[in-house]
């Protein structure tokens, strides 16, 4: 292998000795031969081109002549550009380390250093659920399952849970009635029903979960269907669904037994205008008496502390408002997008009843 | 899939796996384009359509119906599409009398648009007219600027990072060697843009790294800048807002110095230096039931004597 000398050296040529001479002609030829070798694949720009090899990028800064755009030589002079641009490119790439993949040598490409904008933006990251929380709490570890089980009936390995799973409970094709249990119910029914409602349940927990990690609001306590209700609840469902008429209950009837409901009155009390004369005088002179006293009706620690937790929360509003500022815009097209689907969906049932109406206004 | 109040539940495992794709990630896949066309386009516009779509298979569609829309001044229409198509960079193209041989590059950030340039066609020759050999689609392109008007001027500035957008393809960690082809080459002059896609040959020289030899091949556009939509700041920087996960994460209390020597760093609790062992001293050691005191001991000694 020739080795590559950086600068010509200037050797001292010995009379007496004549092997020192030859070296010194070898290895100028050798310069020489790499020189013209380099040649092909260098190229002479003023300003280095700026490279960002993952991707396949190069950006030229040097000055371009007007005259040598001319319509005749444009082609060709965006030719020859186009060709010294890209050898420094090339150059650049065949610098990366390389590597034999299936018979095929590969150059392992850097990281990008263009910033280019997504195209949605990052994704947030999904609230535990009750279950993984409950988890991290104890610090439960997931334990990796096999896919197959010993099914011991079947004497075959089938699947933990799906089709044709193993130890399936409800496909026995005999089942002993317990002794405890009334002769006359059906037992098979009984394990597929109990089966429906754990389906039932899983789901609900799933759909609670997926709420809760959008925040969407749920019904309340006592409001969904459940197996067993308490008589608190379904008192409550009774008269939530009471009150969701269009006058607000006021003209359902009652069940002959039906007590009214309780805490279901007025949230504050006002005095009658005219009542008790002697209670009404002794309130409108404590009030004086406190009015006239010295003492200071406001709790000078509370009133401070409330006022600097107002601040604080005024700051957070305010540096939320400014980085809102910048989503603002973002935030205000997304409303504008999603308000743009309910109104589309309003005014084509406006524009289709008002077609309706037209026609017998024809006639 | 039940819809309430815009979350989509998937109920099978096709379409979880389809809303899964369309997603929000932390590493994004290619982007995907849209090209379309306007009320009216000329023989131009739609060969030029034709030939970007070629360049840019397989990630674009090419719709074939007109599309009656004016992207400038009402921009829902291409976001409806973009979502429904979920494609973030779209190009449209349009011929009338005011701005003939209209193409207009833009992209989307989140289904609402984030840049458009507006670029009129002075010049085109088209895939067909020049008869070469092409390789296959799909080849990632190494993309050249020419120009320091790239760098300086804010619009262009923005325009190369859409173009860079547009026309890189799908990010790869490796690349093979054999099959750099692909060249496009973007010079500015005097507010013209000139796009050249050329055929690399990569010819035998003395050493490792190969001679290049350019064949013109593919279209070959002549720009001319017209109108341009550029997002507000903000709204640049939000798009460009990186995910923390995808930060490199540092290694705590590693230094290193100047030449190299990489220096740890241990944090230990207070010792009482007092009760530390430092070598065994037979004579020293506290034996069970003897009091030491060094005091006494010769005053004892004294007195015996």
């Amino acid at each position: 292998m020739l080795v590559f000398f950086p600068a010509p050296h200037v050797f001292h040529c010995e009379p007496t000795n004549m092997a020192a001479c030859s070296v010194e002609e070898l290895l100028a030829k050798a310069e020489q031969e790499e020189a013209e070798k380099l040649k092909s694949i260098s190229v002479q720009k003023e300003l280095d081109l700026e490279f960002d090899v993952g991707n396949l990028l190069a950006c030229d800064k040097n000055r371009i002549e007007t005259r040598d755009l001319r319509e005749k030589k444009r082609n060709d002079f965006l030719r020859a550009l186009a060709r010294d641009n890209t050898q420094l490119l090339i150059n650049e790439i065949w610098k990366l380390p390389t590597e034999r993949v299936e018979e095929v040598i590969v150059a392992k490409l850097p990281e990008q250093t263009t910033r280019l904008p997504r195209e949605k933006p990052p994704p947030k990251p999904k609230p535990p659920t009750k279950w993984e929380q409950f988890a991290k709490l104890k610090g439960i570890q997931k334990k990796k399952k096999t896919n197959l089980v010993w099914d011991e009936t079947a004497k075959e390995w089938r699947r933990r849970w799906g089709y044709k799973r193993a130890n399936d409970d409800t496909k026995d094709w005999l089942i002993e009635v317990p002794e405890t249990a009334d002769p006359n119910e059906d037992q098979f029914a009984k394990r597929n029903k109990a089966k429906k409602e754990r389906v039932a349940k899983n789901e609900l927990n799933r759909l609670r979960n997926i709420a809760r990690a959008h925040k969407v609001k749920t019904p309340g306590e006592g409001l969904l269907p459940k197996a067993q209700q308490s008589k608190d609840e379904l008192a409550k469902a009774v008269s939530v669904a009471k009150t969701s008429t269009a006058s607000v209950g006021r003209f359902q009837d009652r069940l002959p037994k039906e007590k009214p409901p309780k805490n279901s009155g007025k949230k504050r009390k006002f005095e009658p205008l005219i009542g008790d004369f002697n209670s009404e005088k002794q309130k409108q002179l404590e009030l004086l008496k406190i009015m006239g006293s010295k003492t200071p009706k406001l709790d000078i620690t509370k009133a401070v502390n409330t006022q600097m937790r107002e601040e604080d929360r005024e700051e957070a509003a305010a540096r939320r408002r400014k980085g809102a500022g910048g989503k603002g815009r973002k935030g205000n097209t997304a409303g504008r997008g999603k308000g743009k689907g309910p109104k589309g969906k309003g005014g084509k049932a406006g524009g289709g009843g008002g077609k309706r109406r037209g026609k017998p206004g024809k006639h | 899939m039940t819809q309430l109040d815009g979350i989509v539940k998937p109920k099978t495992k096709r379409s979880k796996r389809f809303l899964e794709s369309r997603a929000p990630k932390l590493i994004e896949d290619v982007k995907n384009t849209m090209i379309m066309k306007g009320g009216n386009t000329s023989q131009i516009v739609t060969t030029a359509l034709k030939d970007i779509y070629s360049l840019k298979k397989p990630n674009a569609v090419l719709y074939k119906k007109k599309n009656i829309t004016r992207p400038f001044e009402d921009s829902t229409s291409l976001e409806f599409f973009s979502k429904k198509s979920d494609c973030s960079l779209f190009l449209f193209g349009s011929h009338n009398k005011k701005r003939p041989n209209n193409f207009i590059f833009g992209r989307m950030f989140d289904f609402h648009v984030l840049d458009m340039f507006e670029l009129g066609i002075e010049k085109f020759i088209s895939l067909s007219q020049i008869k070469t050999s092409k390789f296959p689609e799909g080849t990632k392109p190494m993309l050249i600027f020419a120009g320091e008007i790239f760098d300086t001027d804010n619009d262009y500035k923005r325009l190369k990072s859409l173009l860079i957008d547009f026309f890189r393809g799908p990010t790869v960690p490796a690349v093979r060697l054999a099959g750099l082809e692909h060249v496009l080459h973007f010079t500015t002059l005097e507010g013209k843009i000139y796009m050249r896609s050329y055929r690399c040959l990569l010819k035998k020289s003395g050493c490792r790294t190969p001679r290049i030899e350019l064949e013109e091949i593919g279209p070959s556009f002549d720009f001319v800048m017209r109108r341009t939509h550029l997002a507000s700041d903000d709204l640049y920087k939000l798009a460009h807002r990186q995910p923390k996960a995808l930060k490199p994460k540092k290694k705590k209390n590693i230094s290193h110095d100047v030449f190299g020597t990489s220096f740890g760093r241990v944090h230990m609790q207070k010792q009482d230096l007092s009760k530390l062992r430092t070598r065994k001293m037979k004579g020293l050691r506290k034996r069970k039931g003897e009091v030491v005191d060094e005091d006494q001991e010769p005053k004892v000694a004294k007195v015996e004597s």
